[in-house]
Formats: structure tokens, sequence, C-alpha cells
């Protein structure tokens, strides 16, 4: 009896919703076995770090707060992904976001108004998608494949990062720390939108996944990136222009990433120091797999890891697993959800005696 | 086990707890008081966290059935240390030490959105009603170290392997400086910076950099045992920080820098739970019991040890000070005059250099 | 400038830079057969703590790093089967493997920060190894030697023997291959694997040569070095050697010009050198041929035998 994959005639619906929902699942439950394994409290700790965070209402905010940067960033990469343009880099793109925001801020210091944190967040758009840009002109001129040049810029913003808040922007009050001055309080977000439970940075992110809704399911865009993505050959006989398909989602998932990153440093502690990258722009990958490239999946994803981040903190606490479990569920979700693809796009059937290919699994 | 708390106990904990002090005063007699500690890295890296955390346990000891104190590790000097901040309060932690300078902005959040939970900052600057900071006199240790280093080097080079440019660093380079220069004029300090707390293998060649250079005792800031096992290999001396680290090399091991917490933490827990805790700057030394000298290495000659006696007991007894002048930077400048010593304020806030440092 | 000083100094280049020496030769092989594997971090992490554990419980530093080997192949063969068998992008599980060994190292590595083991120095005998002079031929640990044996050998077998045609065929057309006879997925398979235990070996110069100890994450990201290192060598053996002792000067040059007081540039520049360099042979590469340089045609693409 052998085993066969079926292509299907088109990508079941189904499947792809359901293979999320199953992929967390099974990791809670490979969770506990592996929890158990060493000695730790196993269905405790799963439940602190899965359920606990959804279920105790003082720990939204921090999920909000956790998944807002990672919904953003999300949201950028899935639209490179459906292009098929791998924007690994967006950490990096965090990063220079940020710097660049950092910078507005320094330059307008002392100024008062709310155009200024509008100003920091534009710099931060405008700073992420710059980074981008030079994979973006190095694919599109020298060829260069993206997954690596993003990826080397990731550990060169890093450096920019260390020097400049070791040497030029180094706060002149903070006693020769790594760290640059404070934000006054104009260059700060408030925790809450004033009058509302939300953090502005959730607002955003709610904001930004319907337009890339709307984007990707109405405009001629989203078409494009999406079959630019599917058959590029014959996209390209269509008229689509592949070189400003790189150019557009690079940018984007670029200039997404530097917003994140300046959205962090302004409402978060209001100062940047050696501990900012946080390893969203990785993370997010995961979260844009995990929701199957889509913004709203990508957005009920985003909530997902957020609360396995909270949990994480709360399980160290009280069942005092290391944070560095917090990693391996994710990257079990990860390794599960690109697992399940194969099932949105195949059938299995079982069928007797031999003949079928084994390598045909495409 | 005192750190195991079961969630129901602690919402219940939590919401008894929040409600007696909004009454104030001494309502915490019956109830043990609870004391939470944010650690940067791991419980067990014989270092810095390692020292935190026994000073940690040796102040349950002290103080028996009225304190329960729990802790959590590897909290990331970022943003994220704030949840678990606020986990720590909401859960009924009355007295919550951070125990390194990276928390500072999250210390001070704390504070201002939990006016009853007491936040004691480990080595930063920021206070407030509720928050108050600590440090220790680890340049006192770093004299004696300087002491020993300046009679034991044969080649007049002595390697100082950093982290950042940063006071208590700096503070340390200069001690460690001016003690050995009293024992040899003519020594020359390397000292390398590797933009890092912890990066064991950035450290080992550090300091391989240091010993192929000529240095032939080196000293770390660093918190891995990493230098100290380069050193062994090397057959050149070197220091343990923050914990006795003969273990990892028994023929390089001098000595070490060992951070005693245990006394201020139970002094300070015992201060909140008789109502007499005020905000303050504590910087104590070998006198308050907070720095210690961990046993010589046999292979130690005894003047060496006896001289290293001898600062410990003038650091202990007020008469000796390594920061009194005159003192002049690497520039040729002088900073301190002679006949006068440093003060607290400068020392908090040092950003230069004594002349011999090679940096 | 002694002698002393110059072997000094050769002899910390070579420290540092056998391991992303090791894991680029593994990388290297799994690229050239088509496959971009993104894990090495985490593999070697694995490695690293694998070794470390098995060195500290039976005294055995062969053992020790057996075991690492086999730990980076086990986890490498996880990528494998996802990446060939389940056709999953390449990129996102190579992402999750790098995850997913920093993750577990950490939490396997709990119980053994604080513990210390022998550090797996020179088999050979002292008067040699210890020698002023002869320590910059026979001074260091046996994975060195084990380093270079491995890529001059790799280098060999990919230019000159029939294996590695065959395994360059599969990584610059899949479909040629498959067509000739070549089964395209199982040699990808055993690229990987073998990339898998390489980054396993490097893990454990960590733990046992470099610092013998355990700590989390102590690799400090020199897996993402070895990736740039791969490229830096434009998928050739003998430029990636090269690469290799060229990364470990600028490394050690950064601690030598602080050590000696000179900084003519931050050190951040000379950190960031190694990932500059790659991106702008990348760009020379890449663009000559008009094709895509020297990369594998088939780089991270999905074997597809039926369109």
């Amino acid at each position: 009896m052998r085993i066969r994959f079926e292509k299907r005639p088109e990508p079941s619906r189904t499947m792809q919703l359901l293979t999320p929902i199953a992929s967390v699942l099974l990791t809670m439950l490979l969770g506990i076995a592996i929890f158990d394994l060493l000695d730790f409290d196993g269905p405790r700790a799963v439940k602190e770090i899965f359920l606990t965070p959804i279920l105790a209402s003082y720990k939204w905010q921090d999920v909000a707060a956790k998944a807002a940067p990672l919904i953003l960033i999300a949201l950028g990469l899935s639209l490179a992904n459906q292009a098929k343009v791998w924007n690994i880099g967006a950490e990096g793109q965090y990063i220079t976001g940020a710097l660049a925001g950092a910078a507005v801020a320094f330059a307008t210091s002392g100024a008062s108004g709310s155009w200024v944190v509008v100003l920091m967040l534009l710099a931060g758009v405008a700073g992420g998608a710059a980074w981008a840009a030079i994979p973006a002109l190095l694919k599109v001129r020298f060829k260069v494949n993206e997954v690596l040049s993003t990826l080397m810029l990731v550990y060169v913003a890093l450096q920019l990062l260390s020097y400049l808040i070791t040497g030029p922007w180094k706060d002149p009050n903070g006693h020769n720390f790594p760290q640059t001055a404070p934000f006054t309080a104009a260059q700060q977000l408030p925790r809450l939108l004033p009058g509302t439970p939300i953090p502005p940075g959730l607002a955003i992110a709610i904001v930004l996944t319907l337009v890339f809704w709307g984007v990707a399911k109405k405009s001629i865009y989203g078409f494009e990136v999406r079959a630019i993505g599917a058959a590029p050959d014959a996209a390209r006989y269509g008229g689509f222009d592949l070189a400003r398909t790189t150019w557009s989602t690079l940018l984007i998932s670029g200039g997404m990433a530097g917003l994140a990153g300046i959205l962090e440093a302004a409402s978060q502690l209001g100062q940047i120091n050696l501990g900012f990258p946080s390893g969203y722009g990785f993370t997010a990958i995961i979260v844009s797999f995990l929701g199957r490239l889509h913004p709203v999946g990508v957005f009920v994803a985003g909530i997902v890891l957020a609360v396995t981040y909270v949990g994480g903190q709360v399980a160290q606490t009280v069942v005092h697993v290391p944070n560095a479990t917090g990693g391996i569920f994710q990257a079990l979700m990860l390794f599960l959800i690109l697992a399940s693809d194969i099932l949105v796009r195949y059938r299995i059937r079982f069928a007797r005696g031999g003949g079928a290919d084994p390598e045909a699994v495409r | 086990m005192n750190h195991r708390i079961t969630r129901r106990r602690l919402m219940q904990g939590a919401g008894a707890s929040l409600a007696l002090s909004a009454l104030g005063g001494r309502a915490f007699a019956d109830e043990p008081l609870k004391v939470g500690y944010i650690y940067l890295g791991p419980v067990g890296d014989f270092g810095w966290t390692w020292a935190h955390d026994k000073g940690r346990k040796e102040m349950v000891a002290a103080l028996g059935g009225k304190v329960v104190a729990d802790y959590v590790e590897n909290v990331k000097e970022d943003a994220s240390a704030l949840p678990v901040l606020r986990d720590l309060a909401q859960q009924g932690h009355r007295l919550i030490f951070t125990t390194s300078y990276g928390y500072m902005e999250q210390s001070v959040q704390l504070a201002t959105e939990f006016p009853n939970v007491i936040v004691e900052h480990c080595t930063g600057y920021k206070r407030a009603k509720n928050l108050g900071t600590y440090n220790s006199r680890f340049h006192e240790g770093r004299a004696v170290l300087g002491t020993i280093a300046g009679m034991m080097s044969k080649s007049g080079t002595i390697g100082y392997l950093g982290s950042y440019k940063v006071p208590e660093v700096v503070l340390g380079v200069n001690a460690f400086t001016l003690a050995a220069q009293a024992k040899n004029p003519n020594i020359k300090v390397k000292l390398v910076m590797i933009d890092s707390w912890f990066d064991p293998a950035k450290e080992s060649a550090a300091a391989e950099t240091l010993a192929n250079l000529g240095c032939d005792v080196i000293t770390t800031h660093t918190d891995s045992p990493a230098p100290l096992q380069l050193c062994e290999q090397k057959g050149i001396f070197g220091f343990g920080q923050g914990a006795d680290m003969s273990r990892f090399a028994p023929h390089a091991h001098l000595t070490a820098i060992e951070d005693i917490w245990g006394p201020y933490y139970t002094a300070r827990a015992k201060a909140v739970l008789d109502g007499s805790w005020k905000p303050d700057d504590t910087w104590w030394g070998f006198k308050d019991g907070t720095v210690k000298i961990s046993p010589y290495n046999p292979r130690m000659p005894k003047e060496v040890q006896a001289e290293a006696d001898k600062i410990q007991a003038g650091w202990k007894s007020g008469s000796y000070d390594v920061f009194a002048g005159p003192i002049v930077d690497q520039a040729g400048k002088q900073r301190v005059a002679k006949g006068e010593k440093m003060k607290d304020a400068d020392l908090a806030v040092i950003d230069w250099y004594v002349k011999g440092v090679q940096s | 400038m002694s002698a002393d000083f110059v072997i000094s100094a050769l002899v910390t280049i070579v420290g540092v830079s056998t391991p992303i020496l090791l894991a680029a030769t593994g990388e290297l092989v799994v690229e050239k057969a088509g496959v971009l594997n993104l894990g090495v971090e985490g593999m070697m992490l694995i490695g690293a703590v694998t070794a470390f554990a098995v060195t500290l419980s039976t005294f055995n530093p062969w053992l020790g790093v057996a075991c690492a080997a086999a730990a980076g192949l086990g986890s490498s063969l996880l990528f494998g089967l996802l990446v060939l068998w389940l056709g999953s992008n390449q990129v996102a599980t190579g992402l999750a493997l790098a995850i997913f060994g920093i993750g577990l190292s950490s939490l396997v590595g709990t119980s053994y920060v604080g513990m210390i083991i022998p550090r797996f120095t020179s088999i050979f005998p002292d008067a040699l190894a210890r020698d002023p002079f002869w320590r910059v031929v026979f001074g260091y640990s046996p994975l060195v030697y084990f380093a270079l044996a491995t890529i001059f050998g790799v280098g060999w077998l990919l230019k000159r023997t029939r294996p590695g045609l065959v395994l360059r065929a599969v990584g610059e057309n899949d479909l040629s291959a498959h067509s000739i006879g070549y089964p395209v997925l199982p040699i990808r398979l055993a690229a990987v694997a073998f990339g898998g235990a390489m980054s396993g070996i490097a893990g454990s110069y960590f733990s046992m040569v470099i610092t013998p100890l355990w700590a989390e994450q102590m690799t400090a990201g020199r897996g993402w070095i070895a990736l740039a290192l791969v490229v830096f060598g434009g998928w050739r053996a003998a430029r990636l050697l090269s690469g290799a002792y060229f990364f470990g000067i600028l490394m050690t040059l950064e601690l030598y010009a602080k050590a000696s007081g000179f900084s003519l540039l931050p050190s951040q520049f000379w950190a960031a050198m190694p990932y500059l360099a790659a991106v702008a042979v990348l760009a020379v590469i890449s663009s000559r041929e008009g094709r895509g340089g020297e990369a594998p045609a088939c780089l991270g693409r999905p074997f597809l035998p039926n369109g």
C-alpha cells in the first residue's frame, strides 16, 4: 500500500483554514510532551503559555503591545511573499526605521505638537523602506538573490544601531551607557488611544490590516502581486512588470517593518538601547506563514504569536520554564504549518500496489 | 519550595494584598513579605546573576518565614521586562529588585504604575518615592586585584577585559591601574572593550589577544569564565569575576571579587517589614560586606597575600582609598590633587582613564 | 613585530576562523545541491550543547564531537523532510530550524550552565604543540585539522569526482539530472545531512575548544556569518577557505586594534565587514554572465519534475 499525493484542482479552502488551527493545537500537545520529558509541569506550562494571556484580561494589553509590531511587519511580508519576493531582512528594516524616526526626534527636540510624532512615524516608514531599497536595487540591477542580501543587511543594521547609540547618539545624561537620549513627551505615543482601551500600535495595525485586505481583494495591484508570484512568465506576457513589483513589495514590506520599529521605540520605552532588536522581524515571518499570507489571517496569527510570547513570560514566573521555550513553540508552529501546507494543495490517496512515482510529490 | 506559586493562590493573594495595601501601615504582620527579583542572565551563570540569587537565598534564610522570594531569570533589558515586572507586582510582590542597569526605564515605569510596590534598581541612578537604587563598590575589590597583579606581573603588562565604557567599568579599570602602579610604577594596563557583557567566544579571543600582546595577568569585567579558561591554557594568571571561579582555572585563578548581596537584601527587606524603608542610593563596599575577596590561590607568594590583605583591611577601616590624589588622566591632566580624594558623585559618572591605561 | 607576535596572532586567527569554516563547508555542499538551509545557527547550537553534555558525562571528547555531528544531522533531516518531500518553503523552514535550534539548545542546556569540561586541545605531544614556533602547526585542536581536511576533500570531490559532478548537476539543473536518472531528492537529502553534521561539529568547537562551557546562544551569530561566507566564497571551496581566514583576520584585527589603542574605525565597522563583503561579492558575481553568476541555478527552488 502506498501513499499517493494527488494534486487538487484548486487549493482547498477548508484546509487553508483548518491547517493553521490544527498546527496550533498540535503544537500545544507536543509542548506538553516536551515539557514533561524535561521534568516540567507540562499541562500547566502549556496552559500558561496559550490560555492565560487570552483568559486573563489584565494580560490583554501586553498581548496587544506584542501583537501590533508582528502584525504590521507580517502584513508587508505577506504581500512580498505572495509575489515570491522573500524579504527576510525585516529585522534590519525594523531597526533602521526606528533609527530614522529617532533621528527626526533628535532633530526636532524641544518642539511640541502632534505633528512631531506623525513626522517620526513617516520617517520610520521611510527608513525601513530605504533599507529595503538596497536589496531591491541589487535584485533588479544585479540579479542578487534577495534572501541573502536582505539577511546580510540585518547584521549590518545591528552594527549601525550599536555604533549610533554608543557614539554620536549616546545619551549625554546617560552616564555613558549605550542608549539614546529619551524621547520627550511630545515624541512619544500614549499608552492607550485617548478615550479607548486600545493601544495606538494595535489601532494602526487594525486599520492597515483592513487596507491590505482591500488592496488584496479589490485592487489590480493585489492581483498583479499574486499573478507574478503564481506564474511569473505568464504575468510578464500579461504586461505585468516584475521589476516594479520587486521594488514595490520590498519597499512596502520595508516600510511596514520600519513603521513597526518606530512605533515600538516611541510607545514602549521612549528610548533605544541595545536590547531594542527583539527579533520581531524574524517572528513576523512565522506570522505571515501561519496567517497564510492573507491580511486577516495575519492579524489573527499575530495575536496567536503574541499570546505565546506573553504566555511564555507568565510560564517563566509560575512554572519556571526557561524563556527559550517561547522560541521552541513558535518554531514548532511554523514547522507544522509548513508541513501541513501540502494538504492544501494535495489530497492524500491510499493506493494499492506500486506504480506511483515516490518523487512526484508536487 | 519558596518560588513555586499556584496561580489561584496568587490571584487571591494579589487581590487581598492590594486591598490591604490600600489601608496602608503594618497590615502585613502575619503575611510574609513577597519579594521579587528579575535577573538578566540565568541563575547558573556563576557570575553576576548567580551572585544576586545567592543573596536572595541568604535573605530568605536570614528572615525565615517573614519573607517569600521569587525570581524570573533571562529577562531581556527591553520593553518585554515591563510585563514581567507588572506580573510580579500583580502577584503581590511588594518589594522588587531589578538587577541590571538596562532595567532602568522599566523600573521607573513600574514604580509609577504601582505606587504601593517598592522597587530597587541595581546600578541605576533614577529614584522616586518608591524607587531606590543600590550598587556595590566593586572598585574597592579591583584595587585589591590591581595590587596583586602589580606585584605578580613579570612582563610589566597586565590586561583588562571590559564590556562597555560605562562608569562602573571605568572605575574598575582606574582602581585596578592605580593600585598596580602603587606596586610597580611602570606597569602598563592594556584595555579591550568587547561591547558585550557576555559573549564567551569573543571574551576568549580578546583575552588571547591581550596575552599575545604581552599581558601575563588578565582581569575581566565580563560575565563568563571564558577569559579565565584562556589564562589557564596560556599559563598566565587571571581573576574571577563576581564569584569564585577557581574551578574553571585552578592554576590561573589567583582570586576573585565576589558580589555579596545577602546583607543588603536582608537589610532592605527588614526595612520594608518594619516600615522604615526610604528611597536611597546605597553604595556599600568592603566595610558593609557587599564586596568580598575569595580565598587566594596557594601559588600566590606570601608577601603578595599580605599586601592584598592590607588593602582589604584599609578599605574596611577607611584608612585606604585608591582614588586619593595626585591622579593624572591619560592626557596628562591632573584630575585629583595631592591630598584630595575623589567624591562619590564624581566616581559615579567617571568617564576618563588614568595615565597608564592603554585603551 | 617579533616572530612570537606573528605566531600568536596566527594561532588566534585560526581559532576564530575554524568554526565558520566548518559550518560553511557543510552549507556549501547543501547549496551546491540546490538547497538553501538557513538553519545553520540553530544546528550549531544543538551541536554545541550535545557535544558538551556528552563529553561531560562520558569524558570522551571524540564521542562528544561525534554526537554533535549526529545531533546536527538529525535536526537537518527534519528540515530535509519538510523541504524535499513535503515541498515546504525553504526560507521559512530554514528559519524555523534556526529558531527551534536556539530554543531547544537553551532548554536542554539549562542543567549544564556553570559546568566545565576539559578543553579539547591538540593531540600532538607537548613538545610540538606547545613549542613557541611549531605550535602554529601542531598546537590546534583536532577539529582544526578536520576542518582543513574536509574543505580540501569537498573541493576535490566537487571538482574532480563523478559524485561531485552529479551533485553539482542536481544543483544547477535538477530537471535534466532527473531525466538522466539521478535520484534528485535522495542526493539533496544526503547533502542536507552532511551540512547538518558539519554544523553540529562547528557548534562543538565552541563548547569544547574555544570555551569549554555551555552558555545560551554561545555561538553568538557565527552561523549567519557562515552563510555569508558561502556567498562570499562564490560557492567555491578554495575561495571559501581563504574567505574563512579573511573573516578570521577581520575579527582578530578588531581586537588587536582595540588592545593596542588604535581605533581607526569604529569596532562596529569591522563587525559588519563580513556581511558587507558578502553583499558586495553577491552584487559582483550575480550580475556576471547575466544569469545569476556562480550561485547554483536551482538554489532555494523546489524540485518539480512534473512542472
